[in-house]
């Protein structure tokens, strides 16, 4: 293999789901012994671009080259026998088998009559963490390993072939700095061989520091690919951003009122610390940071689905406790989950029976549920928030997600909340129902609601917010004002690039 | 009308057009295969298919709502004896004797208040520790069935009580009094599951119970008060029973959760909770009680009803899941 011919090669991949194009013309190739970051915002299409790299989605129009080879993937596991493989951001290993028996997973050596041949397993095992590096053996039992060394087992796992390309998902997620190392070593050591290396990753840091290209995604889009060499990280977040975000910075301005929440020196264990912040009615506070910076767990505790360890929540100036989503919601807190499938709807039920949810108790007449306050309470929020739906008795799991959300959100309305808190709005809605939600939101601010808005998303946090809190690991790096806020130094805080700022 | 409410309706109609294949299978094999001159569909015959449905019939109700929760009870058999020797020994303690017949109603609430303190045990358990109810029940069912034993050791606990006997044979318009225990208790648990809060939480905690949690639901106690239900009614299922038999067997109401459970499966309710139906599930109730007196008419012994029934339950499951399929996306296995 000469050092040009790429190992993997995509040219014009496109991948359509029912009302979204989730990936438009991709091409990019990767060469031996190369690093090449892959880069992009949420939703910008990078894991569906792995999943059909690895046969889970076909795609549409375009082709996969190995070698120069074009190649249909069908499965995984097929992609591995090719010598493409995976190592996933979440793990997937099986805690009670030992090191051995995970790595060698559904491909175990054997003997005659099926038998296990453990002596080789354990040999070829013993080789593999040699390469690897690790301080532990082929029998210790994977449960009892830290998650970084889980890690090294899903890397071992990769390594049961002879590579050509290695995919890593977000890898450095849950690793501590010496961890890193680590795991970069490896790298290095695979590059050494001339294996091909995607890396995903949201980190500048590590990015600038171990690849040789970049390779940007949008909207689906394939965006360019820089040398990393002769870029810098600015050039890199202006090609993920693109636009000069055509989603119009939030300007509507309304009359603010009191502060409805305000949250002091809030801790929970390790997820985040010393969080304070205030949210005034008719203001929308944006919170932007990146996966497991602490934000959603901040919403539930204010919720009281988790305990602080220490710091108070003040609604409209009086100290509450809330121990419980009930104590919550009879405050007039509301959240809007993160999770709408799994947390925010009962997806077997009628979207009325979601809709009145927290309240039929309120809605009965003598015994019984009162059909026709329900059913009016369902009306006004579906005109409401213009909610399409057949009517009433409908499913809601055979909505599409942009009513979900707003059959969620009219949930909360309908109870007349002081306070919401929205997770996610507009997590797995089409583009068009994204602008309604961001509407709604806006008008609702307008309407004298105090909002918190969580969102991955950096045009959505500009678009829809007053102001934005950015967090990075646990905790708030600096709250920016509209007027403030750039996307350079949003994208920097949320990194823990800069130090901290003046609040 | 939605596609769902369409879906809706054919599978709450499933299990009566199955009784009705089978009404009419046995009478025309009756015909050929009958040992005795009746026909099948004689109206007594009928009347008293619906007594003897009773006392699993109650119980199924029931554990209709703890499936529609997403739970279980498998204490419900340890449960129906303990109530049943609680009723019957009752009666021959010296101040209830002295009572004459005003016993009579006291032994009952004797009796139902043990289903549902033993049910309140089983659901305090569930709230306060977690743990699954299967795990819980399957303790209780072992612990509360070790009572029975240590009451009387393998001895019957035996009690006749005329009065009791002429009411629990009365028949009222026809029905007898055990049938009207049973359409009575469809009757309110039906208006309980879908008319009031507890019968719409119930939904909503077997089909989301995160999503319920989030809605300011309170978990715990609505599964101890459904708990503490299905305690009274295998209670009151014993009552019913006892009544006129006057005779309880320690190792009666063995396997009764297993039937019971398999009425309600039958009837269309969901294993892993969220969706099901008090109405289906007495058609479920009749409908193994009919293929048992149906294979009796036409000549089949214990073992072959039971393989029969077994059969049935699995394939209709199949066509359940069939139905519901939910395109090429499910996950092989």
């Amino acid at each position: 293999m000469t050092e040009q011919t790429p190992i993997l090669r995509l040219e014009g991949i496109v991948k359509t789901f029912p009302g979204v194009r989730a990936l438009d013309g991709v091409s990019f190739d990767v060469r031996p012994g190369e690093v090449h970051a892959l880069m992009g915002e949420n939703g910008a299409g990078k894991s569906t671009l792995m999943k059909v790299l690895g046969g889970i989605h076909a795609p549409n129009e375009g082709q996969i080259f190995i070698a120069e080879e074009p190649t249909i993937m069908t499965s995984p596991i097929q992609a591995k026998a090719k010598g493409v493989v995976f190592i996933h951001q979440e793990l997937s290993l099986a805690g009670e088998l030992s090191v051995a028996e995970n790595i060698f997973l559904g491909e175990l050596p054997r003997k005659s009559f099926g038998r296990v041949d453990w002596a080789k397993l354990y040999t070829d095992t013993d080789k593999i963490l040699k390469t690897l590096n690790v301080s532990f053996n082929a029998r210790t039992r994977v449960g009892d390993l830290s998650i970084a060394n889980q890690q090294m087992v899903e890397i071992g796992r990769a390594l049961t072939v002879d590579p050509r390309a290695v995919i890593f998902d977000e890898p450095t997620a849950s690793l501590t700095d010496a961890e890193k190392v680590v795991l970069f070593d490896v790298i290095a050591d695979l590059q050494a061989r001339g294996v091909g290396i995607i890396y995903i990753s949201h980190r500048m840091e590590e990015i600038f520091k171990i690849t040789d290209r970049i390779s940007v995604l949008r909207d689906g889009q394939y965006r360019g690919t820089l040398n990393t060499a002769e870029t810098n990280e600015d050039a890199v977040t202006q090609l993920m951003i693109g636009r000069s975000l055509d989603l119009s910075r939030n300007e509507s301005s309304h009359d603010m009122g009191d502060v409805a929440l305000e949250v002091r020196g809030l801790s929970c264990g390790s997820l985040f610390n010393d969080v304070s912040f205030a949210v005034r009615k008719g203001e929308v506070l944006g919170f932007y940071g990146l996966v497991g910076a602490g934000r959603t767990e901040i919403a539930e505790t204010i919720f009281g689905l988790r305990t602080p360890s220490a710091g108070q929540i003040l609604l409209n100036g009086q100290e509450v406790r809330i121990t419980s989503p009930i104590d919550a919601i009879r405050l007039g807190i509301s959240l809007v989950p993160e999770d709408r499938k799994d947390q925010g709807l009962v997806l077997g039920m009628n979207c009325r029976d979601n809709m009145t949810l927290p309240q039929i108790g309120d809605l009965t007449t003598g015994p019984f549920v009162s059909n026709g306050a329900e059913v009016a309470i369902f009306d006004q929020y579906r005109d409401k928030l213009d909610i399409r739906t057949p009517g009433w008795r409908q499913t809601v799991g055979n909505l599409s997600g942009g009513n979900q959300q707003k059959i969620v959100i009219g949930k909360w309305l309908s109870m007349r909340p002081e306070v919401l808190i929205v997770d996610e709005p507009t997590r797995g809605i089409d583009v068009g129902s994204k602008s309604e939600i961001h509407n709604l939101i806006r008008e609702l601010a307008a309407q004298g609601y105090a909002v918190i808005v969580i969102s991955s998303e950096m045009p959505e946090v500009l678009h829809v917010s007053d102001r934005i809190v950015a967090m990075f690991s646990g905790a708030v790096m600096r709250t920016f004002t509209a007027e403030e806020v750039t996307e350079d130094n949003l994208v920097q805080a949320i990194s823990g690039i800069t130090p901290q700022k003046v609040a | 009308m939605s596609t769902q409410n369409r879906k809706d309706i054919i599978k709450q109609g499933g299990i009566w057009a199955f009784i009705a294949v089978e009404l009419a299978f046995f009478s025309i094999a009756g015909n050929y295969l009958s040992v005795s001159e009746k026909a099948f569909m004689d109206f007594d015959n009928m009347l008293l298919l619906l007594k003897q449905s009773a006392p699993i019939g109650i119980i199924a109700l029931g554990m209709t709502i703890i499936m529609i929760n997403g739970n279980i009870d498998l204490s419900v058999g340890a449960i129906f004896a303990l109530s049943a020797i609680m009723l019957l020994d009752s009666m021959t303690w010296p101040f209830m004797q002295a009572l004459g017949d005003w016993a009579i109603p006291l032994a009952w609430g004797f009796a139902l208040l043990t289903g549902v303190v033993l049910g309140a045990i089983n659901g305090l358990i569930v709230w306060k520790t977690g743990v699954d109810a299967f795990i819980v029940t399957l303790g209780s069912m072992l612990g509360f069935r070790g009572l029975v034993f240590m009451y009387n050791g393998e001895q019957p606990t035996s009690h006749l009580n005329w009065t009791l006997v002429d009411f629990a044979e009365a028949q009222f318009l026809g029905l007898h009094t055990a049938t009207w225990f049973l359409l009575g208790t469809a009757l309110i648990l039906w208006i309980l599951m879908t008319r009031t809060v507890h019968g719409r939480n119930a939904h909503a905690i077997g089909n989301n119970r995160d999503a319920a949690v989030n809605a300011g639901i309170r978990v715990g106690p609505h599964f101890m008060w459904n708990f503490m239900l299905i305690g009274f009614l295998a209670a009151l299922s014993a009552v019913v029973f006892y009544s006129e038999s006057g005779s309880v067997n320690p190792n009666d109401g063995m396997l009764y959760e297993l039937w019971a459970i398999t009425a309600v499966v039958l009837g269309g309710t969901k294993l892993a909770g969220g969706y099901g139906s008090i109405i289906s599930t007495l058609g479920g109730v009749i409908a193994i009680q009919l293929l048992r007196k149906g294979l009796g008419h036409i000549g089949a012994d214990t073992q072959t009803v039971n393989l029969v029934i077994g059969l049935i339950l699995i394939a209709v499951l199949f066509l359940d899941r069939q139905l519901n399929r939910k395109g090429q996306e499910e996950l092989k296995i």
